[in-house]
């Protein structure tokens, strides 16, 4: 299953306006991995996941999902493997209904009406939001939104899930919800967040990101211990790893 | 920003009626679409001095209001609203047109009282068999429906996208208006000048928005034809819904029933 490896090599980008947001991103993820792309704002996140699907070009390097490298060519095939989860929800639910939402991208990949609909109703309950399939997006909660453009995109049946701030937005009841569907997912996941507590529940590895570079990419209990490192780059612990507030003691 | 607040309230009301299930829900939007259509046709083309016969035309609405199970009150609100323009258009005739029809007691009434009630008349017909058409399709049904029957996709996902965005735009309207009114503590702030700012930041807002949603579309896989499913059937109620009303329709436009009825009633057929 060697389509499910995401790698990146060398990557720079540079903006028209001469801003370089990444300079030289190199990672490889492998099968099954959950990881958390962290940084401080700037830092090339999102950028970097634009790449991924092949949004942005990179200005020098490569990046290859599974077996393809990414090229006009292979572009349609890698838009299916790697499923795009975008930080605003507004953004990715655009049509009518929660329906013809979840089956934009089955319909896009040309399958045919009944395979189509055991998709949609197969997404839809898989985050639970299968009485939601007739509503209009914008009737929806902020939790239920969430929810339902995850579901836009587990329709595709994809093999690398990206998600930008999953839980941004979210009460905290929506983001355990959320935290425990995404938890239950086989799918190799890449996420960028700055709820470190929530990377520290769901991935077992960190890659950090400081102006452009990969500073540190390794296991999250280690980069997260590491005081030195996340003080440079504008980073604090997560809050479940500090001092209790009332009895001063350490978690 | 309670008007706008409250404008976007009432769309969202017009789209939660429109997901009844009464049958007039349940016929093909095509079938609505075409009976309104050739309801505001017939309409709209009686010369500007006919009223009486635009009066068995209000059967239409009003079937459909209680067929569709419709609150009558919210639509003579929405009707209500648009009443500002229509008094607009009208209100010079009865000043142009002075020349009188007929005495009605002691008062003359001019072609031009007439002509100005004529198009009120016209106006309540027409706004309300489109508001009611929304009622009970719905906004992206109707869109739907006019791509199948002939109209350029490009206009119908732009009208698509006009509608879904729309609650949204009207969001962060209300919001910036909010935030700049929070902060001139009653008075005018800094006027016209800041309208014109707020304007250009909710462009490019919007603009920024349409490229992420482009963004959204690429990434599942959009190649520039949209497709969804059709779960629409036109059968035989709608066949029967559709050449009714048009009958009706065409026959109200030829023969005056008002006055066929008051000549019944009078004794005074010609």
């Amino acid at each position: 299953m060697s389509h499910h490896i995401v790698e990146i090599k060398d990557v720079h980008h540079v903006y028209p306006d001469g801003t370089a947001a990444l300079r030289g991103v190199s990672f490889r993820i492998t099968h099954g991995e959950s990881v958390a792309i962290i940084g401080a704002n700037g830092a090339g996140k999102s950028t970097l996941l634009l790449h991924l699907n092949g949004y942005l070009v990179p200005t020098s390097g490569e990046i290859r999902i599974g077996d393809t490298p990414l090229t006009k060519t292979t572009l349609p095939e890698i838009r299916r493997t790697v499923g795009m989860v975008f930080q605003e929800p507004d953004d990715q639910l655009f049509m009518p209904t929660v329906y013809d939402d979840v089956a934009f991208g089955p319909y896009n990949l040309g399958l045919p009406g009944p395979e189509v609909e055991k998709r949609v109703t197969g997404a839809l309950e898989r985050v639970g939001a299968g009485h939601l399939v007739n509503k209009p997006p914008y009737h929806l909660s902020g939790g239920e939104k969430k929810r339902v453009a995850i579901a836009t995109v587990l329709s595709m049946s994809p093999d690398i899930l990206v998600m930008d701030e999953p839980t941004s937005g979210l009460d905290p009841f929506a983001r355990r919800q959320l935290m425990a569907l995404l938890h239950d997912f086989k799918h190799t996941k890449i996420f960028t967040s700055h709820d470190l507590d929530m990377v520290l529940g769901l991935c077992e590895r960190t890659i950090v990101l400081h102006n452009g570079e990969v500073r540190a990419d390794g296991p999250t209990m280690d980069i997260f211990r590491d005081d030195e490192l996340l003080a440079q780059c504008r980073l604090e612990k997560p809050f479940s790893m500090q001092g209790c507030p009332v009895c001063g003691k350490g978690a | 920003m309670a008007s706008i607040d409250g404008a976007l309230l009432d769309f969202k009301r017009l789209d939660q009626l429109a997901m009844g299930n009464t049958s007039l829900h349940r016929l093909d939007p095509r079938a609505k679409v075409l009976t309104t259509i050739v309801f505001i046709i017939s309409v709209i083309s009686f010369n500007k001095y006919e009223l009486s016969a635009l009066a068995p035309y209000f059967i239409f609405p009003v079937a459909l209001v209680a067929l569709g199970d419709l609150p009558p009150l919210l639509i003579v609100k929405k009707i209500l609203l648009l009443c500002p323009f229509v008094l607009m258009v009208g209100l010079f005739n009865p000043v142009l047109d002075r020349a009188v029809f007929f005495h009605l007691g002691p008062v003359g009434i001019t072609g031009g009282m007439i002509s100005f009630t004529s198009i009120v008349a016209r106006s309540v017909l027409t706004v309300g068999a489109a508001i009611i058409l929304v009622c009970v399709t719905g906004f992206s049904d109707i869109c739907r429906a006019m791509e199948r029957l002939g109209m350029p996709q490009v206009f119908a996902v732009q009208l698509h996208f006009l509608y879904r965005y729309i609650f949204v735009l009207i969001d962060e309207g209300g919001r910036a208006s909010r935030a700049r009114q929070l902060r001139c503590f009653g008075k005018k702030g800094l006027g016209m000048k800041t309208y014109g700012s707020m304007l250009g930041h909710l462009l490019l807002r919007t603009w920024m928005r349409a490229e992420r949603i482009h963004m959204a579309m690429l990434a599942r896989g959009f190649t520039g034809e949209f497709r969804t499913r059709h779960e629409y059937r036109f059968g035989g109620r709608e066949a029967l819904f559709l050449l009714g009303w048009t009958t009706l329709f065409i026959v109200f436009r030829f023969v005056n029933i008002s006055r066929l009825l008051g000549a019944f009633f009078t004794g005074n057929f010609q």
